[in-house]
C-alpha cells in the first residue's frame, strides 16, 4: 500500500494545477487543451471512484440477458469479459429480439450508459432528468 | 515489362502543412505571383488558425500589384492521401452554394501542386464561430434573437442550388435502389463495424430502429452534411457566412434538419433543440417561406436520431486517430468518452417515440 496521497488526491492536484495555474495563463488552443485536460482528470477521479461497482453491475444485467457466469476477477479481466459478452449481446440484437426481449435489452442498456454518463459527463445526467 | 516504368513515381515530396507560417507565406506569394500574372505580390499576417486532422486553415491578407488588399483563407490537406473530400470538389460545391445565393465565402483561387498538398483560397469574412461565446456573451443577444429564422432561410437556399452534372459526378449520392436513409445508414454502419474498437450495443439498437423506422424517399438535393453551430460565422447582427462543407453530398434534405439538431451543438441550451438557440417549428417555418418543401417532423425526427449516431460515429473516429498513434492530441484521446453522451441521447430518442 502505497503512502498519502491516495492517487485521488494526487490527481485533485493535478486537477487543481491545470485549472487554475495553467489554463487562465495561456491562450487559444492551448487554454482550450488545459481546459480539456482537467476535465479528464475529473472523469478519471469519477471512474476510479466507481469502477468496481459500475463493472459489476454491468456484467450482473449481462448476466440476466445472457445467462449467468462467474464474473472474472480482476478489472482487466473483467473489462475483457464484459467486452466479449457486449459483442455477444451486439450479435443478439442485430439478429433481432421479440418485443419483451428488446424491452429488457433497453433496460439494461440504458442502465449502463447512464453509468457511463455519469463518470465522463454527470452534468448531461442531472440535466435529463 | 520495363521495371523502371514499374515503379511508382517518385512523388515530389515537397512539405506537408506542418510548416511555419514563413514558409506558407513564401509559398503563397509564389503561388499568387504566377495565377495572376503580378509584378507584385505582399503576403501578410500569416497565421493557422485550424489545424485539424482533416485539414487546415490559415488566415492571410494578400496585396497584388499595389491593389486593395485582399483578406483570404488557406484551406489545405495537412497531408497527401485518401481525404474526406478534395479540396477541389469542396472549391466547385463553394462556388455553386454562393451561386445559389448562400452565405458563404466567396472562392478566390483554386490551387496547384506547388503546395505539395490539395488547397484553396477563398474570402475571409470576420467574425465569431466558438459557439460557447456565440450563445452566451451579450455582444450576440441579438443575432441568437434571429439566427433560428435565417438557419432556415439559408437552408432553403442550400436546398435550392442547382444539381449540375459537375456536382452529380463529384459528390457522393444515394445508391441505386436505395433511398438517401438507407444509404447513409448502411453508409456510416460500414463505417461503424470497421473502425469501432468495442461493441456499442447502443449502437446496435439504434440500427435496428433506424432500419424499422425509415422516413419515405424524398427528391435529392444539396446536403451541407455538416450543419451546425460551430460551421456558423456569426457577427452581432446574425449569421454572416455557412463554413465547412467538406462533409456535402447529395440526399435527403431534412438530413441537414436532423443533424443541426443533435443534442451536442446546444451547448447546454437544452431547452433550444435548433443549434442552442431556437425551436423546431420556427426553424421549419422560415425554411417553408423561403421556398423550402414541407417538412415533416417525424423525418426530420428521424434525421435526428440518424445525426446522433452519426456524430457517435465519428466521436470513435476521431478517437481512434488517437488511439492508432496517428495524433497524440488530448482533445481527439477525450473526444472518445463522448460517445457515451450520443448513446444516452439516442436511447431516450428512441424510447419517447
Amino acid at each position: 500500500m502505497q503512502d498519502r496521497p491516495t492517487y485521488d488526491e494526487l490527481l485533485a492536484a493535478i486537477e487543481h494545477f491545470l485549472d487554475t495555474e495553467i489554463a487562465p495563463n495561456v491562450s487559444g488552443a492551448r487554454a482550450f487543451h488545459a481546459r480539456v485536460s482537467a476535465n479528464a482528470i475529473r472523469t478519471i477521479r469519477r471512474e476510479l471512484a466507481a469502477e468496481e461497482e459500475h463493472l459489476a453491475a454491468e456484467w450482473a444485467g449481462l448476466d440476466a440477458l445472457l445467462g449467468a457466469a462467474e464474473m472474472p476477477v480482476g478489472h482487466a479481466a473483467l473489462r475483457a469479459a464484459i467486452r466479449e459478452r457486449n459483442r455477444a449481446l451486439s450479435a443478439a440484437i442485430r439478429d433481432g429480439l421479440d418485443d419483451d426481449r428488446l424491452h429488457q435489452v433497453y433496460a439494461h442498456v440504458r442502465a449502463t450508459v447512464r453509468n457511463k454518463i455519469s463518470v465522463s459527463n454527470p452534468d448531461l445526467l442531472d440535466r435529463s432528468l | 515489362m520495363d521495371k523502371v516504368a514499374n515503379r511508382a513515381p517518385a512523388t515530389p515530396v515537397r512539405y506537408n502543412l506542418a510548416v511555419t507560417p514563413e514558409e506558407v507565406s513564401a509559398a503563397l506569394r509564389d503561388f499568387l505571383l504566377r495565377s495572376h500574372g503580378a509584378r507584385n505580390v505582399i503576403v501578410e499576417n500569416v497565421r493557422l488558425l485550424t489545424g485539424g486532422a482533416s485539414r487546415q486553415t490559415w488566415s492571410f491578407d494578400a496585396t497584388i500589384d499595389q491593389g486593395e488588399t485582399l483578406p483570404l483563407i488557406l484551406r489545405a490537406d495537412p497531408r497527401k492521401g485518401p481525404n474526406v473530400m478534395s479540396r477541389s470538389v469542396e472549391y466547385r460545391v463553394l462556388e455553386a452554394a454562393g451561386n445559389a445565393g448562400v452565405p458563404v465565402p466567396r472562392v478566390h483561387l483554386m490551387g496547384d501542386d506547388s503546395l505539395g498538398v490539395p488547397f484553396f483560397l477563398m474570402e475571409r469574412i470576420e467574425g465569431e464561430t466558438i459557439a460557447r461565446r456565440i450563445l452566451r456573451d451579450e455582444e450576440y443577444a441579438a443575432a441568437r434573437e434571429v439566427m433560428t429564422a435565417q438557419l432556415g432561410t439559408i437552408l432553403a437556399g442550400i436546398h435550392r442550388t442547382p444539381l449540375t452534372d459537375d456536382l452529380r459526378e463529384t459528390l457522393q449520392s444515394p445508391e441505386s435502389g436505395k433511398t438517401a436513409a438507407e444509404t447513409e445508414v448502411a453508409r456510416f454502419e460500414q463505417t461503424y463495424r470497421m473502425i469501432t474498437p468495442e461493441p456499442h450495443p447502443a449502437f446496435e439498437l439504434a440500427f435496428q430502429w433506424l432500419r424499422r423506422n425509415l422516413p419515405p424517399p424524398s427528391e435529392d438535393t444539396l446536403v451541407h452534411g455538416d450543419y451546425r453551430m460551430g460551421n456558423l460565422i456569426v457577427g452581432p447582427e446574425g449569421i454572416r457566412s455557412i463554413l465547412d462543407w467538406e462533409l456535402a453530398h447529395i440526399g435527403d434534405p431534412l438530413e441537414d434538419f436532423g443533424f443541426l439538431c443533435v443534442r451536442s451543438w446546444r451547448f447546454g441550451n437544452d431547452h433550444l433543440p435548433v443549434a442552442g438557440v431556437g425551436q423546431r417549428e420556427e426553424l421549419f417555418r422560415a425554411y417553408e417561406a423561403a421556398g423550402g418543401r414541407h417538412v415533416d417532423p417525424n423525418a426530420v425526427h428521424w434525421w435526428e436520431v440518424f445525426g446522433n449516431l452519426r456524430w457517435g460515429i465519428i466521436c470513435i473516429m476521431q478517437a481512434s486517430a488517437y488511439l492508432t498513434g496517428m495524433s497524440k492530441s488530448v482533445e481527439l484521446a477525450t473526444i472518445g468518452r463522448r460517445t457515451a453522451e450520443t448513446e444516452w441521447e439516442l436511447l431516450n430518442l428512441m424510447e419517447t417515440n
